[in-house]
């Protein structure tokens, strides 16, 4: 479902910041991105997203991401920022969920009813007409979720979902991660919460993967974690 | 501790009086369902109306406030939230016409044997004019979502170019807004008791927030490309054009002609004396 063929990428001339990169992820799995600060994980995303170009190829779905196609592409991406105040641009959470799917042509009435299913399943109603401008920083992230969700797009990528999160809303979003049944990439630092949504992670140092393999294998690897800045999740230690 | 040390600051105040648009545009009443098209096109003929008044009659223009009287009182938007609102441009419209009374001091009229001269009736013409011309945007604004009249410019055949720039402005500015409102109150925190930005940090102050307010932009215009955006504007709700919003373009404009060329003030019975 995403490919990564030979990806090399700078945003300043001489200073790569992804050296020639291949990775290959199938329909239906969930895998989790991890690294220190600054090892690469966002420009990855917005290179599947086609907001950066780079050389190599980047495909989803055997179609190769790039201008032409940008919009055949963006229709399967439902896309989770890593900051949530430039994902929500409408006056209301309400409005803001209803922009996507409305934009891809559905009704109003499928679009209305999507939307309460969302909120209920996330246990949101209480948002659905608030002010974007007049809710904190969490309820906006956890609106930000509901408004990809609410797209139903065939995989989701998130940066960073549970940063600014309190534990309740950070467990809910684990259980509704882990009930979605589209691909996922997940980039983040919250290694219990990859740890409990994704079967495969993919580390990242230096803009090269340092490793990649099934989750538990490489969560409960204490040298390489730590040698990239990491600590073992809670649960494994 | 300093007083009002707690209280938002001026920058956060401005934001939240933006977004306030948005939630009064939200608000129902007769006015908020007319049709955005019905209400843009009325206050465009109400502004070029009010403007073509002669710069000395005053007595033509003074009755033309009832227009925005009725707007406020039928669609509960409060007349005192608009001039707060509308406090900072207030005076940089009221000052255009400042220096006539210096340059045009013939004696035109006399009120109770008081002479005043034609420099200061148009003065204060001029000064009504922008006033009702502020009031009317402001009531449209109040009344009309920025979506909605954004959708309803394009059912006019506006180029959608020129509306996306109307939307993406509207939507930009409050980011600048926001990136200034954090950039001060950074600033504010590491400089204690120190009244507004020291000059030195100025050039830096500026460069950052052009900077984080285009990347910011930036992001914010992905998101949306992202979720299918194309210039088009599905998601605003706008209903049909209906006789309702007919008859309430036509009273109106009605309404304006009348006062434009009945004269009511005369007929009324001459409120000033030549
Ligand atoms: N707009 C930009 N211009 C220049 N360099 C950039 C830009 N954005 C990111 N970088 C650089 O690219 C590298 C990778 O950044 P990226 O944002 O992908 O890291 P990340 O893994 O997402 O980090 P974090 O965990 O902090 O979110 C970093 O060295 C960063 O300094
Ligand atoms: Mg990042």
């Amino acid at each position: 479902m995403i490919e990564f063929r030979n990806v090399k990428f700078e945003y300043e001339k001489g200073k790569e910041v992804l050296h020639d990169m291949s990775f290959r992820i199938e329909k239906g799995e969930s895998v989790g991105l991890i690294g220190a600060n600054g090892a690469g994980k966002s420009t990855i995303m917005k290179l599947l997203l086609g907001l950066l170009q780079g050389e190599g190829k980047v495909l989803i779905d055997g179609t190769e991401v790039k201008k032409e196609t940008l919009g055949e592409i963006r229709a399967k991406l439902g896309f989770v920022l890593q900051n949530s105040d430039n994902q929500m641009f409408m006056p209301t959470v309400y409005e803001d969920m209803i922009f996507g799917p409305l934009n891809y042509g559905l009704s109003r009435e499928v679009v209305d009813k999507r939307v309460d299913e969302v909120l209920a399943r996330l246990n949101l109603e209480y948002l659905k007409h608030r002010y974007n401008h007049k809710i904190s920083g969490g309820e906006k992230r956890m609106g930000a979720i509901a408004t990809i969700l609410a797209m139903e797009p065939a995989a989701i990528l998130m940066d960073e979902p549970t940063s600014a999160l309190d534990p309740y809303n950070r467990r809910l979003v684990i259980n509704t991660i882990r009930e979605l049944e589209q691909t996922k990439l997940i980039a983040s630092h919250d290694l219990d919460m990859i740890l409990d949504t994704c079967d495969r992670v993919i580390l990242i140092s230096g803009g090269r993967i340092a490793a990649d393999g099934p989750a538990r294998e490489i969560l409960s690897n204490k040298e390489l974690l730590e040698a990239n800045r990491m600590e073992l999740p809670l649960r494994m230690q | 501790m300093k007083k009002g040390i707690y209280r938002m600051n001026k920058m956060q105040k401005a934001l939240a009086e933006l977004s306030e648009m948005d939630e009064l545009a939200a608000r129902r009443s007769p006015v908020h369902t007319l049709h955005p098209a019905a209400k843009l096109l009325t206050t465009i003929v109400y502004i070029l109306v009010t403007l073509s008044f002669d710069k000395y009659d005053l007595s033509g223009i003074v009755p033309m406030v009832l227009w925005p009287v009725l707007m406020f009182t039928i669609s509960g938007v409060n007349v005192r939230t608009c001039f707060y609102k509308l406090r900072i441009v207030l005076p940089l419209v009221m000052a255009v016409g400042l220096f006539n009374p210096f340059f045009d001091k013939e004696i035109m009229v006399s009120i109770g044997g008081i002479g005043v001269s034609g420099g200061v009736i148009s003065m204060i013409t001029l000064m009504l004019k922008g006033v009702f011309c502020l009031m009317a945007s402001f009531l449209l604004m109040a009344t009309t979502k920025i979506d909605s009249l954004c959708a309803a410019l394009r059912k006019l055949h506006v180029p959608a170019m020129l509306v996306s720039l109307l939307q993406l402005t509207y939507r930009y500015v409050g980011v600048m807004t926001e990136e200034l409102a954090v950039m001060t109150e950074a600033y504010h925190l590491r400089a204690p008791g120190q009244k507004g930005i020291h000059i030195s940090a100025w050039g830096s102050f500026l460069g950052q927030l052009l900077l984080r307010s285009m990347d910011r932009a930036q992001e914010l215009f992905s998101s949306m490309m992202l979720r299918g955006y194309h210039e088009h504007f599905h998601y605003a709700d706008i209903d049909r054009f209906r006789a309702r919003d007919a008859l309430f373009m036509a009273g109106c404009i009605l309404f304006f002609v009348l006062l434009r060329y009945g004269n009511i003030a005369q007929l009324i019975g001459g409120l000033v004396v030549y």
